[in-house]
């Protein structure tokens, strides 16, 4: 019976580390989990805040987020995922916006080996050629068309590999399983210099843009943190990193 | 989305199978060595033979991918001998399984052999019975239990695989694409409705091989050797 008399303590010291969290939860799309941890970083050079970031594929997030994950932020890979958690009101009304534009890219380790033209993909003598998911990842999605566009997509369908995100698929190709692949250009520009090997980048012609929404999950409402991130992606430091990893800005 | 696809079940079942019977064939040998070796390398061998009970499968398909592509030592291998490399392909699948459910076969086998003692075997060669027909008629029929709980456990064991699959796969129709890589594929897509179809359809067999398993446990028991 003694032990009654802890309880209000123990509750007044779980309310007290709620009220002074100032950790934010992200869940972001695979293709932008190098520039976030990046934008991360200078978040809490400037905030004091830190923001713990959880990457995946578009698809599984939101399964997560549909059923109670932890999250406050969401960066999709698309438009559709945060408009659907807007509607079904997981994400906070009026508080979606795009954050970037995805740029695809065909790439392979090996130098000299993609053609700056994408000829490679009519000509080349590869054995595999890896996509992400058409079904899954919107990059997937813009890969097909690529294809498509160049009349290649049922030629090299017994050759399409297919990765469940952008994530899998840069790492079939960067093994050298698959000789090339389609993957986002921000997963092979380093911080400053190409990574090692050539590349095609598509022309944005060729593709529906890929218009990637961030979201305030109903769990970040009113959380100063989470709406403190969601402004920072805003801010000139962190447009300048979206750029530089080779993301166009919304107009 | 169209009718109910059932190849990834038949890929998976097809999967298990020829794991499962490669697993006997090399399994047993091994299984033998390590039960009735006395030399050093017992020791060592057995602890590299329960490597895949504690490593996430993740790490194990991961090393594969490595291992098997096509600057990996075996990818080298494979490719001179004109096979082409292994990842994207069912042998590809095939090997990383057998590596994978190789403890789930070994060590049920191996329990059973060191169970049985040198004794039946002494009485046997007395008799002189050859090696061959040692394992035959005394050995393979006292260990018969051992076999079926590996048969058992090495099959269901890989038909739930997953990391592997998901790393060395690529998610190909009919050839890469298993069970659990589909329910992964329509959860994502949000098609919840097949993922629980066959999510389902899991469970159920999951809990009937387990079910067999325990009943025949128990039987044994009763019946004793």
């Amino acid at each position: 019976m003694k032990n009654l008399n802890w309880t209000p303590a123990i509750f007044f010291g779980l309310l007290m580390n709620l009220a002074t969290a100032d950790e934010v939860h992200v869940a972001v799309a695979s293709n932008f989990a190098a520039p976030m941890a990046k934008i991360a970083a200078e978040f809490a050079r400037d905030t004091g805040n830190k923001a713990l970031v959880s990457s995946g594929g578009t698809g599984k997030l939101y399964a997560q987020i549909k059923n109670g994950a932890p999250f406050e932020i969401f960066l999709s890979a698309d438009e559709e995922t945060p408009t659907k958690l807007e509607n079904e009101g997981l994400g906070v009304a009026g508080s979606r916006f795009p954050y970037a534009f995805g740029r695809l890219a065909l790439w392979s380790p090996k130098p000299g080996y993609v053609d700056p033209q994408g000829n490679i993909v009519k000509h080349g003598k590869f054995r595999h050629l890896a996509i992400a998911s058409p079904k899954l990842a919107p990059y997937g999605r813009a890969a097909q068309e690529v294809l498509e566009k160049q009349g290649m997509w049922q030629p090299i369908q017994s050759r399409l590999v297919f990765g469940e995100n952008i994530a899998q698929t840069h790492q079939f190709v960067s093994s050298g399983n698959a000789e090339l692949g389609f993957v986002a250009l921000s997963q092979i520009r380093q911080d400053n210099a190409e990574q090692q090997g050539s590349f095609w980048l598509v022309p944005q012609a060729m593709y529906t843009p890929i218009r990637q929404d961030a979201i305030l999950l109903a769990r970040g409402k009113g959380k100063t943190a989470a709406e403190q991130l969601l402004k920072y992606l805003k801010s000139d430091k962190a447009t300048t990193i979206i750029k530089r990893y080779g993301y166009d800005l919304p107009k | 989305m169209n009718a109910f696809d059932f190849a990834p079940v038949w890929l998976t079942l097809r999967l298990a199978t020829t794991t499962t019977l490669l697993l006997l064939l090399m399994g047993t040998p091994l299984a033998w060595w390590l039960a009735r070796t006395s030399s050093w390398l017992k020791i060592p061998v057995g602890a590299i033979v329960a490597m895949p009970l504690v490593l996430p499968p993740t790490v194990l398909g991961f090393y594969l991918l490595m291992t098997l592509g096509p600057q990996g030592p075996v990818g080298q291998l494979t490719q001179i001998l004109g096979l082409g490399t292994l990842p994207f392909t069912f042998a590809g699948l095939v090997v990383g399984s057998v590596l994978y459910s190789l403890p789930f076969v070994v060590q049920p086998i191996q329990n059973a052999f060191e169970a049985l003692g040198s004794r039946p075997l002494e009485v046997a060669s007395t008799l002189r019975a050859s090696p061959w027909d040692r394992f035959f008629s005394v050995a393979f029929p006292l260990a018969r239990p051992g076999f079926l709980t590996a048969t058992i456990l090495g099959f269901a064991h890989t038909v739930g695989e997953f990391g592997v699959v998901l790393m060395i796969g690529g998610n190909i129709p009919g050839a890469t694409r298993v069970l659990s890589v589909a329910i992964y594929d329509h959860v994502e897509a949000m098609e919840y409705a097949q993922a629980h179809w066959l999510a389902g359809g899991m469970l159920l067999f999951s809990f009937l091989v387990l079910l067999a398993l325990y009943g025949f446990g128990q039987r044994t028991q009763r019946v004793g050797p």
